[in-house]
């Protein structure tokens, strides 16, 4: 266990941080001891990534000040850029990804790097990444495009970076977000390992039962400030949570019995292909009725991705039958799909589901904008916009400064939401309330918050109970089971066995998952 | 056709390629960087202008070269501050380049010669073949690639140069980082504002060292519109090479492959009669081609796309 009388490693003091309309961080003290790891826990929007942005150098405070243990004295440094803060061994891996697909693992190691030969000689490179990779337990070929690799790998191309430069004290943003449970795990082992040498590190993740059991000390961000710095040894989930979103969190929450209605979507024998041209999807048959949620389970890459384009017409079939209502839907457009009433929530966000630069209240209407009253004939009715817009921010309680800020500036979570608003609200106002829409969610909770997670889970079957049909295809097996009526386990893009939610055994569905079990 | 005719038209290929190869492999540098320059026009005309005018007034080539480089580097410079500092559309601040570059070009041919006069017309120093001993003698090569001149030398060593730098350095990595991802050179510590303002400046001159080997060795002297569109050539030769200096050398030959045969046919009035227009008409057609090829070839390799961040301002408080 940690040495509560360690040193400090880093200390952030009095840190204020704004942005045009928002003050992401205001007055925040921060430590963190030699050998510790300490959790940064906190909503959507709360000001975590920000804070360590100010550490690693990418953004300057507006106020406060850092100081760093150097020769066993705490002694204010200026970090102004990145490398600043590398000099004096500070390293930050990314939400999102800081890597360069056209390089290799290697490349990529050395970017920037200023005491590497200007003529580059990359098999003395490549050993010294391997030595590291071994002795931190973190397999990667050095010579491997990133492109090729999957995101596991990329995330331990990305802690191998930092180690490379020989950073001391290393911030992990939410690293876990996109790994499945088994890949946490081991990440969660490596990150003791690195403790165990003296390192301090930084680990942010909305995932409670991870920070129990990984972390020393967490901190509790909300709405920019430190509202709390405890020992997780002397907290409980309940107690985080409720630190972070300010009030008591259930984990649980009621479904309600069904309420089965008529078949709203039909798959019969679908097939499909991939981007690179193989075999995604493989003589699938899925019914999903109104009032019903089905869950896809799997593990990513299994034609979950396939399968969601393929029911909301954005990737054409190769064999067998799409129908809506009974309409054949196969090789119809997506605007068709859109207009019988499908919606989707993607699992990319700021690729697929939203238009970065474009203001929120743009973002709000793109599913609205050819029909009365956000449009009439060719003008479109920029009050009607503002009102619409707005009356969906304040529904789906979604935390913006304004409705004219790029939706790029939102946070993760209030990024879904807006997606969120938007889908349901189009998928119900092209059925004008008489037939039942389609709704299709893709990680739906992936990088949210606790707070933002319940209020997710709850809109969705709220939907369902409105009648609404619901495919959810979600990595998380909890997830799967609180919320569907059925669950699908995909495998090699085949359907291995569809169960009921109530009876579901754990253990069969990853059978199934794995492959080892079809029914 | 005999072997003398085919040396003849391969020799005229590589000196009429040779311009085009410093542009593109400086065009090239600078997209890398992830600036998108289309400026080339207008820069090459300015470099064969003052590069000619410094030339003849100096009565030395080489100052000529060296005027020309500079001018190119200056225009390249605007270019950086306009599209990095102030983060202006790039396309338009190098459509406005090569428009004033351009115009620039053919009012200063009426100013620059003796004594405030006109340049056309006028014989300054120029760079004449020189033949390698020994290895110009190496049947049909030789005479070739080893019997032209100097400037032509320079554009072996700054192909090579170039290639070795983008792929085997540690300050190549950094240029093709911050073409690709200037979020993420950044994060990493690579200045990407001074190396993009740099690599926009070198591709500059050596834009303009292309334009000097059209006035001072290629088509010595000055003529109204010497360039004639050279520079959108380039543009489609860099797409055509994938970035890579290597191919822009294939490609380049190829346009004056072109170039020769153009030459020779309007030269020796053969018996086909093909129209002087519609021989002038081949090179775009060849670059229309050329678009089309290269962007059904990009489909199925993913590392010979553009960069990806070619033509996007960077600003390291704003999120991507
Ligand atoms: N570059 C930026 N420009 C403008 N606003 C920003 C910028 N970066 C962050 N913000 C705003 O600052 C606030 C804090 O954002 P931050 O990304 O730090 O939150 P977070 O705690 O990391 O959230 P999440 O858990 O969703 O990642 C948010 O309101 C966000 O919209
Ligand atoms: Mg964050």
């Amino acid at each position: 266990m940690p040495d509560t009388s360690a040193p400090i490693a880093v200390e952030m003091r009095g840190i204020t941080k704004r942005f045009p309309g928002v003050l992401a961080n205001h007055k925040v003290d921060f430590a963190v001891r030699v050998g510790e790891i300490h959790a940064l826990l906190g909503e959507n929007g709360a000001g975590k990534s920000t804070l360590m942005s100010v550490l690693c150098g990418l953004y300057q405070q507006d106020e406060g000040k850092i100081l760093l243990a150097q020769k066993r004295e705490l002694s204010p440094v200026q970090i102004h850029s990145p490398s600043d803060a590398f000099d004096l061994g500070i390293g930050m891996i990314h939400q999102h990804f800081k890597l360069i697909p056209t390089q290799t693992v290697a490349e990529n190691m050395i970017l920037g790097l200023k005491d590497t030969p200007f003529n580059l000689q990359m098999t003395a490179i490549e050993n010294r990444i391997r030595d590291l990779a071994d002795r931190y337990r973190l397999e990667v070929d050095p010579r491997a495009y990133i492109w090729q690799l999957s995101v596991g790998e990329r995330q331990r191309v990305e802690i191998l970076k930092v180690l490379y430069r020989g950073a001391n004290i290393l911030i992990l943003d939410e690293p876990t977000a996109v790994l499945t449970p088994q890949e946490a795990d081991e990440l969660g082992a490596v990150m003791r390992n690195m403790a165990s040498e003296g390192k301090a590190l930084i680990f942010i993740s909305h995932k409670l039962d991870e920070i129990m059991a990984f972390a020393d000390r967490v901190t509790v961000l909300r709405s920019g400030e430190n509202v709390a710095t405890v020992e997780v040894s002397n907290s409980s989930k309940t107690e985080l949570a409720q630190l972070m979103v300010g009030r008591p969190v259930l984990f649980t929450i009621e479904k309600p019995p069904s309420q089965l209605g008529d078949v709203v979507v039909a798959m019969e024998k679908v097939s499909a292909l991939n981007d690179k041209g193989l075999p995604a999807l493989d003589n699938v048959s899925l019914e999903i009725r109104s009032g019903e949620i089905v869950g896809i389970a799997g593990v990513a890459g299994n034609g979950q991705r396939e399968l969601a384009e393929v029911v909301t017409g954005l990737r054409p079939t190769t064999t067998g039958r799409i129908t809506i209502r009974n309409r054949d839907m196969t090789h119809q457009p997506p605007y068709q799909f859109i207009q019988q009433g499908v919606a989707h929530v993607p699992g990319d966000r700021l690729g697929m589901g939203l238009a970065g630069n474009l203001p929120v209240s743009d973002n709000m209407i793109m599913k609205s904008y050819n029909r009365e009253p956000i449009s009439s004939g060719i003008f479109l009715r920029n009050q009607m916009i503002r009102t619409f817009a707005q009356n969906l921010v304040k529904a789906f309680q979604v935390l913006t400064p304004n409705l004219e800020t790029p939706a790029r500036n939102l946070s993760g979570g209030n990024q879904q939401k807006a997606i969120l608003a938007r889908e349901i609200t189009a998928g119900k106002n092209l059925t004008k309330g008489d037939e039942p829409p389609f709704l299709v969610t893709v990680y739906p909770t992936r990088g949210l918050d606790v707070g933002a997670i319940e209020t997710v889970r709850r809109e969705l079957l709220e939907q369902r109970a409105q009648g609404v049909a619901i495919l959810l295809i979600s990595e998380q097996l909890d997830e799967l089971l609180a919320l569907s009526d059925r669950i699908a386990v995909l495998h090699g893009g085949e359907i291995m066995g569809i169960v009921d939610a109530a009876e579901a055994d754990i253990e069969h569905l990853g059978l199934m998952m794995a492959g080892e079990l079809h029914i | 056709m005999n072997a003398d005719l085919i040396i003849s038209i391969l020799s005229i290929a590589l000196v009429a390629g040779t311009s085009l190869v410093f542009a593109t492999i400086g065009e090239i540098i600078t997209e890398r960087s992830g600036i998108l320059n289309l400026g080339v026009e207008g820069i090459m005309i300015m470099g064969a202008v003052i590069g000619f005018a410094a030339a003849f007034h100096s009565e030395s080539a080489w100052i000529g070269v060296v005027v020309a480089m500079l001018v190119g580097g200056l225009l390249g410079f605007v270019h950086a501050f306009l599209t990095i500092t102030l983060r202006a559309e790039q396309v338009v601040t190098g459509l406005a380049l090569t428009i004033m570059g351009t115009g620039l070009a053919s009012f200063l041919g009426q100013e620059l010669g003796p004594e405030g006069g006109a340049l056309v017309g006028l014989t300054g120093p120029r760079f004449t073949e020189i033949s390698i001993p020994i290895l110009s003698e190496i049947p049909i090569i030789g005479p070739i690639v080893f019997n032209q001149d100097i400037l032509v030398y320079l554009m072996y060593v700054v192909v090579i140069a170039a290639t070795y730098f983008l792929y085997h350095t540690r300050s190549g990595l950094h240029l093709r980082a911050i073409g690709e991802s200037p979020q993420t050179a950044d994060a990493m510590g690579v200045d990407v504002f001074r190396l993009r303002y740099l690599y926009t400046i070198v591709g500059g001159m050596l834009i303009g060292l292309g334009g000097a080997h059209l006035s001072l060795a290629y088509t010595p002297g000055w003529s109204e519109n010497l360039t004639g569109g050279r520079g959108w050539i380039v543009i489609a030769l860099v797409i055509f090479a994938s970035w890579n200096p290597w191919r822009a050398v294939v490609g380049a030959l190829l346009f004056g492959g072109v170039n020769a045969i153009q030459f020779r046919m309007q030269a020796s009035s053969t018996d086909i009669a093909i129209p002087a227009t519609l021989l002038n008409m081949m090179p775009y057609l060849l670059t229309v081609v050329i678009a089309v090829l290269t962007t059904w070839m990009q489909r199925f390799n993913k590392l010979i796309g553009a960069p990806a961040a070619l033509g996007l301002p960077y600003n390291r408080e704003e999120r991507h």
